[in-house]
């Protein structure tokens, strides 16, 4: 019954959705405010029935519903609870239920959001994001249903797929699904405000808590995948330029250069054109990203989804939305006014060389990851762009932005001082040249780039902490006027100190897996191998079960030189419902570095094959991203984006907290 | 999202346990191991898609591995090595695309389109100079004028 509930929620869910795309335009042009508000009511409504839905989803999992095709493909009786939920978008139904879920909890927080916006701009705004819950609610009703009943219904489930339960990847989409769908938001901004024929620095201002919001999640879903695959993949690798990958670093990339686009257009009131087109790139990127991973037409490991009609279904979606919003662009934009000015060397002036740097990065992953797909259409060739390609590309890019960050965070808003900006960064700079050096001294091998990718990151930390510094202490005397001018300084000067530091320290991190080592080898008991500071002795290979898994536990004895350190187990599994293996690497976190054992297949003398690696400094890549995103949040927080409470100066507990 | 998909093929292709480079396979010789790893690392598995063949499972991306090795053995040099692996499958196994016509489109796009926007704001930046007058101090003319107006402001 509950199943049904859930199923026809979604239809009416459908229905509210073409209400919300249509009656708030119509209000706005005859000037009807009932009509207009319309709008709020529905996607409140379209948000509460796809909850109904989502929740009935939920119910079928946690019951063991196998009734339910999605839930008996999905699902085992066996399974802990925690993965029986995970088990609901651990599927291409109930993640694209989970998309529609938050695509409709974000039209919601517009319509309810307090923040004063005009009128037509919050109808406008609603009306696009109801047209584009139209088109994925039409999708999932009508090549993705997962209500579908199974007659009859078998007696157990299959099994979610047994690399799916883990905890990291449970807590992955979400995160990064509340990224790629936030970015719809800004799209449904751009779209009003191109139709309204209005943008100015209040746009801007609305627009900027919900990029922040979606890039914060986004950011932080990339990094959850990243360390996933690190852990599970058992290779130790970290990021493999795979066209699904891509597909989530590109809307990424943009909603960068966008955070910094409407910083100009909300101080000076320019770069009005670029900014709205950015808005509808960062989306229609995401949308592309989801047509790559559910048509599955990039060849890539990923391709699960590769039903040709969902995948045409999506490509009619994509052309729709990015088509139709370009188009009213190139007929609205012209009309749009130059605003305000500002010298070319200038805090916006360097915001304009970041958005040069972060689009051209972005159109180097596009590229890369689209040009096989084409020449193969056009010419009949096959050619595989790989990591190599992007190391020698998209790396070149970014660095020399990267380079000048610092001194363009220290310029003066409309007209700057270089050389005053390089002065007050000449310190930061030193010591990275100093620590660059020591680099050199203390490690041997490594490529030459290393040492110089360790300086640039920590040139990124120190310039952003004397950013601060500078702001605190150099016009304060006395610790009093310090923490009053601390205390004083806009969340979001502290928010950007964070994210850049956040930068230089996955930069550090990057840089330093030069130095990681491996180290492969067959161990029998009381044997041991060694890799880079690290060795391991091996204590016993026991087999152990789990609810739903047998596993072959192989426990180790783990020395740092001389030192002990706690014991390490890598296991083996072998899902009992599809019989499929997996394998869970021993991690042992050394501080910022990381033992890191991966267990292969027992050779026939009875010896395990073994491999080791001594990664250094790894756990920065990911802490930098977590303190890109805190930095985020922390901006979020400014009094100016606050998106409940508009004026109010102790700091509000509503307020968004880092999400972890 | 795509971690989810990668997840559920990678389960499927491959059974996920550590296995890429196996013990029996590496040379006694640690330079000429080091060499093949190198090699392996920018030759794409050809069945499992979007892997080197160094990180691969696969069947064929171990027999690939122990080519690569007999290759180096009986004396090829890296190059020649790849030479042979692209005569078998072609252009498609090698991970960093060759640069040729079919290629040039894909390697000087990232730097034509960061030298088109560079210029853009080049002029942009030239325009706002001249536009903002920011640097022309004013003349002994308008000064006067200024003054003037001053004074009819109190005035």
């Amino acid at each position: 019954m509950i199943v049904e509930i859930g199923h026809f929620a979604l239809a009416l869910a459908l229905g509210v959705a073409v209400v919300q795309s249509l009656v708030p335009l119509w209000g706005v042009s005859r000037q009807d405010r009932a009509l207009a508000s319309v709008g709020s009511m529905a996607a409140v409504t379209c948000f509460l029935l796809v909850a109904l839905s989502f929740g009935a989803l939920v119910v079928s999992y946690v019951r063991s519903d196998f009734s339910v095709e999605n839930v008996a493909s999905n699902s085992h009786s066996t399974q802990p609870l925690i993965y029986k939920l995970t088990s609901v978008w651990g599927n291409h139904e109930g993640s694209m239920l989970l998309w529609v879920l938050i695509l409709t909890l974000f039209g919601a927080m517009v319509a309810l959001s307090r923040r004063s916006l005009p009128a037509r701009l919050r109808a406008g705004t609603l009306a696009a994001q109801g047209l584009v819950t139209v088109a994925f609610l039409a999708f999932t009703l009508l090549t993705s249903n997962p209500f579908r009943r199974l007659v009859p219904a078998p007696a157990e489930g299959q099994d979610l797929n047994p690399i799916l339960q883990d905890l990291g990847l449970a807590i992955h989409p979400p995160l990064l699904y509340v990224g790629y769908v936030g970015f719809s938001i800004t799209y449904a901004f751009a779209v009003a405000a191109l139709i309204d024929g209005r943008i100015d620095a209040v746009w801007a201002r609305a627009v900027r808590p919900w990029t922040l919001l979606a890039w914060v999640f986004l950011t932080l879903g990339i990094a959850m995948g990243s360390y996933w695959a690190y852990y599970e993949l058992g290779w130790g690798g970290w990021w493999f330029w795979d066209p699904v990958e891509n597909a989530s670093l590109m809307p990424w990339l943009a909603g960068t250069a966008l955070i910094h686009s409407t910083v100009v257009m909300e101080k000076r009131d320019s770069l009005k054109v670029w900014t709205i087109l950015l808005a509808i790139l960062t989306f229609s990127l995401s949308l592309l990203g989801t047509f790559i991973v559910r048509s599955g037409v990039l060849t890539s490991v990923h391709s699960f989804a590769s039903d040709p009609q969902r995948g045409l279904f999506i490509l009619g979606i994509l052309i729709f939305f990015v088509g139709g919003s370009l188009a009213l662009f190139a007929w609205r934009a012209p009309l749009l006014r130059q605003g305000g000015l500002f010298a070319p060397v200038s805090r916006e002036g360097a915001l304009v060389v970041n958005n040069v740097f972060i689009a051209t990065s972005c159109a180097t992953v596009f590229i890369g990851t689209l040009y096989p797909l084409v020449l193969e259409m056009v010419t009949g060739d096959k050619i595989s762009v790989g990591p190599p390609f992007f190391n020698a590309t998209f790396v070149p890019v970014l660095v020399p932005l990267l380079l000048v960050l610092p001194l363009g965070q220290s310029l003066a808003w409309k007209r700057g001082d270089l050389l005053g900006a390089a002065q007050r960064n000449a310190a930061a700079f030193g010591f990275a040249v100093i620590v660059a050096l020591a680099t050199v001294a203390v490690t041997q091998g490594g490529p030459v780039i290393a040492p110089l990718g360790i300086g640039l990151g920590v040139f990124l930390v120190t310039g952003a902490i004397m950013d601060l510094g500078e702001r605190i202490v150099a016009r304060a005397s006395g610790w009093p006027a310090i923490l009053s001018r601390a205390r004083g300084l806009p969340r979001s000067a502290w928010g950007t100190a964070f994210a850049h530091a956040g930068v230089g320290l996955s930069v550090i991190g990057i840089a330093a897996a030069a130095w990681s080592t491996e180290a492969i080898g067959e161990l029998k008991p009381g044997e041991r191998l060694t890799s880079g500071r690290y060795t391991i002795v091996l204590e016993s290979v026991t087999p152990r079960n789990g609810p739903n898994f047998r596993a072959e536990v192989a426990r180790f004895q783990l020395f740092s030189g001389n030192r002990e350190l706690a014991p390490v187990e890598a296991a083996k599994r072998v899902y009992v419902a599809r019989a499929m293996p997996t394998t869970e690497a021993g991690i042992r976190t050394d501080w910022l570095s990381q033992a890191y054992i991966g267990l292969g297949d027992t050779q026939p003398n009875g010896a395990v094959a073994v491999r080791l690696y001594d990664k250094p400094l790894i756990l920065l890549i990911w802490l930098g991203a977590i303190v890109m995103a805190f930095g985020g949040a922390l901006s979020l927080t400014d009094r100016r984006f606050r998106l409940a409470a508009p004026r109010r100066a102790t700091p509000s507990p509503v307020a968004a907290q880092p999400a972890e | 999202m795509r971690r989810i998909a990668i997840i559920l093929v990678l389960g499927l292709a491959f059974a996920g346990s550590a296995r890429a480079v196996q013990p029996d396979e590496i040379l006694p010789d640690a330079k000429l191991e080091q060499r093949a790893r190198g090699i392996s690392g920018g030759l794409r598995c050809l069945v499992c898609q979007n892997q080197s063949i160094d990180e691969s499972d696969a069947p064929l991306a171990r027999d690939l591995r122990i080519l690569v090795r007999e290759r180096l053995t009986a004396g090829d040099s890296d190059a020649g090595v790849r030479d042979f692996v692209v005569a078998r499958y072609g252009d498609f196994v090698l991970l960093r695309p060759p640069f040729n016509i079919r290629t040039l489109l894909l390697w000087a796009a990232p730097f034509l389109i960061l030298l088109t926007g560079l210029g853009f704001i080049w002029r942009r930046g030239r325009r706002m100079t001249t536009s903002v007058g920011v640097v022309a101090p004013l003349s002994e003319d308008e000064n006067r004028r200024v003054d003037r107006l001053m004074q009819d402001d109190r005035g």
